[in-house]
């Protein structure tokens, strides 16, 4: 059984599906690598901000 | 979030054949609709992409959603699951997926497996769009 932690699940979900975004919603491979890019930056990065603002509500 | 596919095609450069070709293709080998249009290396991207994704779900001891259990939401999971194509039919075929999910793990993997699916349904209409020119 694989069992990752909740992080590494997440940053497999964002690398996975970024590739898949940038692909398809973009018609060149610069614009495809910039678009998956940030995509993955918004799926880590909110992942991340709403963490942290879950750890600051249980403080 | 606005999108940036639709661009304006040159011209109708579509391929001889079955326009739905790429589509059908696609949806049964995730990257297989865009091999059928010549972009290999978008169609290993996406085979390795959405493969890892389904087959790591189901390593997570994910659940893989079945047709008429009467629960709206269990439907809606087959919708995602059954974009999967030919992986969800070998799913099955092998009993692969587990029925209950009683973990954090196999929870995210139940999610992958349906993220999966529906990624190669977008994936599949890419490729349908690549082959009937309406995307260059």
């Amino acid at each position: 059984m694989f069992a990752p932690s909740h992080f590494t699940a997440v940053l497999l979900f964002a690398t996975f599906a970024s590739v898949v975004f940038g692909i398809t919603q973009r018609s060149t491979p610069r614009a495809m690598f910039r678009y998956g890019a940030y995509c993955w930056v918004l799926f880590v990065g909110v992942v991340l901000a709403a963490s942290w603002l879950m750890w600051l509500i249980k403080r | 979030m606005a999108s940036k596919v639709q661009v304006p095609a040159k011209a109708q450069t579509a391929s001889p054949g079955f326009a739905y070709s790429a589509l059908i293709v696609g949806w049964l080998v995730p990257g297989a609709g865009h091999l059928l249009t010549g972009r290999w290396v978008r169609a290993l991207l996406l085979f390795v992409s959405i493969g890892a994704m389904f087959w790591l779900g189901i390593a997570m001891q994910g659940k893989l959603y079945v047709p008429n259990t009467g629960d709206v939401l269990e439907m809606l999971g087959f919708v995602g699951d059954f974009g999967n194509g030919l992986f969800y039919a070998l799913g099955r075929i092998l009993d692969l997926g587990h029925i209950a999910v009683q973990t954090a793990t196999a929870d995210y993997g139940t999610k992958f497996i349906v993220v999966a699916g529906l990624l190669n349904f977008i994936a599949a209409v890419d490729a349908h769009n690549l082959r009937i020119g309406r995307k260059a």
